[in-house]
């Protein structure tokens, strides 16, 4: 099997918050411009996990490697250097609600200086275009905007910029089915356009099914599963057989004390 | 509980705030200042701060300059002194009651409203896209307001100290039957610059602890709308208990040069 290089190699990643261990020494490869998604249930550390990477969290210990250089103990320019790679749709879209669609969408390239305010009002246009969206929303507020569309905006932010890495934190939660699958279209494509990486956390099977290249579960704060997304019917692993079809009963212990039938 | 562990717990978490405090103000500081500026953010907060403060540090400094002359009436005039009014007036304008209820004043409206904005931010995720556009939320969110804290509500007090002054002249004059030329004249035969600077370099102090402790609180709250609504409240009273030991330091320092 042909693998690509690695874009993110994560060896032993460990993160506590208390007495709460969310990650445990976690090893996971990214390969460069395939699509990864990482499945779990909530609160396994999904999101610790993504922020880790982007150095929002500080890791306790292990190594996280982007293109080769640590993230782990990284900080200032450095760190700020290496987030230039990355482009992020949050869960909840985190649109910056004082800043009309525009600028939110243009806000990497402004923040960077890469272009004057009309050239990016037009750049805002073109990415809003990507995702569906007309010139009509560019002076709206983001609290004017559907849930659906906050998430086409959001998504739009991230790739303005043309990252070569793409996080996605659970892009179809609280949309409807219909919503979802477009949104899951349109990270697809976005993935393939741009040939970025992309990283997606999520714990709905319809997404994972639509945007994964490879599949990796996450439980008990270290990866128990990984293979490309056409093995994961037959994994083998009882965890991963739980979880995508959804049962209640199995080696993943939810509720402590089923009464027995 | 052992009173010891308790006292050495209470100490230590206080001196932890205070350095995370302390830290957190020279970070902002020093990121900002350093660059890259974002000169809209900071007119923005100075509007917010400067302009939109206008109305509700007016009417306590007319409301004060008024009582401030009734009441020195009553005592004074036990003296036969009531010519002191209008220096007491304005001396008590200047020197204390400008600065310290116009940063009140501001640290209930805009104080509060920081650690709202901030805060809200912090939990739908909005400061950590910042992080992930290239953009530092110290350089972006805390410095512009800092900045704008501490620049405006010097201005803030100049203003209020006309209109408390102005206050006192209506009421003494109206009320006390003062001569208005009479009272004017009194204003400023005892005034001098350190009365007006004194009070003009405590609003700034007070303008930046104000900013500070909305930015501090609401950049570090969590949990939710009960999280950003314990740092709303916590930013409030923080910033009126520091304004009213920061203003007894400065008079005392005031005082003894």
């Amino acid at each position: 099997m042909n693998r690509p290089p690695a874009k993110i190699r994560i060896r032993d990643l460990r993160k506590s918050f208390g007495d709460n261990h969310v990650l445990r020494g976690l090893d996971l490869d990214v390969p460069a411009g395939r699509s990864l998604v990482v499945i779990g249930g909530s609160g396994t550390g999904k999101s610790v996990l993504l922020k880790c990477i982007l150095g929002l969290l500080r890791a306790d210990g292990g190594s996280i490697e982007v293109d080769g250089e640590e993230v782990v103990g990284a900080r200032g320019a450095t760190l700020e250097r290496i987030r230039l790679k990355f482009g992020m749709l949050f869960q909840g879209a985190a649109l910056f609600d004082s800043l009309p669609v525009w600028e939110n969408v243009a806000f990497g390239l402004l923040a960077r200086r890469l272009v004057g305010r009309a050239e990016a009002r037009e750049r805002a246009l073109a990415t809003l275009a990507k995702v569906g969206l007309g010139a009509e929303v560019l002076d709206l507020y983001p609290a004017e905007l559907s849930g659906g569309m906050q998430k086409r905006v959001g998504l739009a932010r991230a790739i303005a910029t043309e990252p070569e890495i793409l996080f996605f934190d659970e892009p179809t939660t609280g949309l409807d089915p219909i919503m979802a699958d477009v949104i899951n279209e349109l990270v697809r494509r976005s993935v393939k356009k741009l040939g970025a990486t992309a990283v997606s956390i999520t714990h709905d099977m319809a997404s994972v099914r639509k945007i994964a290249d490879r599949v990796a579960m996450l439980f008990e704060g270290r990866i128990i599963w990984e293979g490309a997304i056409e093995e994961i019917d037959d994994s083998g692993n009882p965890y991963v057989d739980q979880f995508i079809h959804g049962r209640a009963e199995g080696p993943i212990r939810v509720l402590q004390d089923m009464p027995a039938d | 509980m052992n009173p010891l562990a308790a006292t050495g717990r209470v100490t230590i978490t206080v001196s932890r705030t205070v350095g995370e405090i302390v830290f957190f103000a020279l970070d902002g500081m020093v990121r900002g200042l350093r660059g890259p500026w974002y000169p809209r953010q900071i007119l923005r907060q100075m509007i917010e701060i400067g302009y939109y403060s206008l109305p509700v540090v007016g009417l306590t400094a007319i409301f004060t300059g008024m009582v401030l002359a009734l009441q020195s009436y009553i005592g004074f005039s036990r003296f036969e002194a009531p010519d002191a009014i209008p220096t007491i007036v304005v001396l008590s304008m200047t020197r204390e009651l400008g600065p310290v209820l116009a940063g009140l004043m501001v640290a209930g409206r805009v104080g509060a409203a920081m650690a709202a904005e901030l805060g809200t931010m912090r939990v739908t995720e909005q400061i950590d896209a910042l992080h992930t556009l290239a953009t530092d939320p110290l350089r972006y969110l805390v410095f512009p307001r800092l900045v704008a804290g501490l620049l405006m509500l010097p201005l803030l007090v100049l203003v209020a100290d006309v209109i408390g002054v102005m206050g006192g002249y209506l009421v003494s004059v109206y009320k006390l039957g003062f001569g208005p030329i009479e009272y004017i004249n009194r204003t400023f035969d005892h005034l001098e610059a350190q009365d007006v600077i004194s009070g003009l370099v405590k609003a700034a102090v007070f303008g930046f602890i104000v900013a500070l402790m909305g930015c501090y609180q609401g950049y570090h709250s969590r949990g939710g709308a009960q999280g950003v609504g314990a740092a709303t409240t916590r930013a409030v009273v923080s910033a009126s208990i520091l304004i009213l030991t920061a203003d007894y330091m400065l008079t005392e320092i005031f005082f003894s040069r």
